[in-house]
């Protein structure tokens, strides 16, 4: 029986996650804008690779020592380069991909102006 | 006038957006790294292969010689066919191996060197593989090579014989 507490114990102390519950959360967020880079299209999070589980291990380390979601993405921007983000960085070779949709939106709604309105 | 003007506007439109398109099919969606970085040794503090002792990276790389540092492990098939050819780098002195024994299980690793032979002057452990992201590794095998603290080419996969032949043209 006294064993039986003893290993109860170590148990839950070995799987006790140090970081709370809001710091859980980011390194889950982090995690799912992040690219598996040896599996394509599944993001580190879904990925269970040795690649991703040491990129989780990473974040969680990262996250304890204090930087926050920016600074971690910032230090694996220089390791990986951008095609590790999921989300784009806004410069000189996304423009297109992120204006290209406001553009759009504002033609056609400059298009309807014109039909519905001014001809009116 | 007017109308005439607009439908071109629209065709333009079209034009460059499919040529920016199609373009882009063509574009790798694979990760393909830099592999003439000139990047910063990483610091790393690791447990050493040979004893318990810790490893400090500044004091590996001190000597500001050229350096290989190579990631593998055990259970990886490409570390064994590339392992030959670690081996007749050992024989050059102008160069260090270095051994990032990368996830691996302590008693494999070492048969694996006792099979194989030792390649390496100093290996130290990456048990749970975060000292490999420092780097930006990805994948096991990997090797860097290095000269006075600073990466100047990275080998993706197994070394072949051309990649051999590159680093003793490099050191040379």
């Amino acid at each position: 029986m006294k064993f039986i507490h003893i290993f109860l114990i170590v148990a839950i102390i070995l799987n006790f996650n140090f970081l709370n519950a809001n710091e859980i959360e980011t390194e889950n967020k982090i995690a799912k804008n992040l690219r598996c880079l040896i599996c394509q299209g599944q993001s580190v999070y879904d990925s269970d690779s040795e690649f991703a589980i040491s990129l989780k291990l990473v974040i969680k380390n990262k996250i304890q020592e204090g930087l926050n979601e920016e600074q971690i993405y910032s230090f694996l921007k220089t390791k990986y380069g951008e095609w590790i983000l999921y989300d784009p960085v806004f410069n000189r070779n996304t423009y297109f991909l992120w204006l290209l949709p406001i553009l759009i939106f504002l033609a056609g709604g400059a298009i309807i102006f014109k039909k519905f309105y001014i001809k009116k | 006038m007017k109308s005439k003007f607009i439908p071109l506007i629209l065709i333009l439109i079209f034009l460059i957006t499919f040529v920016i398109f199609f373009k882009g099919l063509k574009n790798s969606n694979i990760y393909t790294p830099d592999i003439n970085l000139k990047k910063e040794v990483p610091s790393f503090e690791l447990k050493s292969f040979d004893n318990d002792s810790i490893v400090i990276s500044e004091k590996i790389f001190e000597d500001n010689d050229y350096y290989l540092m190579n990631i593998w492990a055990s259970w990886c098939i490409p570390c064994k066919e590339e392992h030959k050819f670690l081996m007749e780098l050992k024989k050059d002195d102008r160069i260090e191996l270095i051994g990032f024994n990368y996830k691996d299980n302590f008693k494999n690793a070492l048969s694996f060197l006792k099979d194989l032979g030792n390649p390496y002057d100093i290996i130290v452990l990456d048990k749970d593989g975060t000292a490999s992201i420092e780097w930006g590794a990805y994948g096991v095998p990997e090797s860097f090579l290095v000269y006075q603290n600073k990466i100047i080419k990275r080998f993706i996969g197994q070394i072949n014989n051309e990649d051999l032949l590159e680093i003793q043209k490099i050191i040379r």
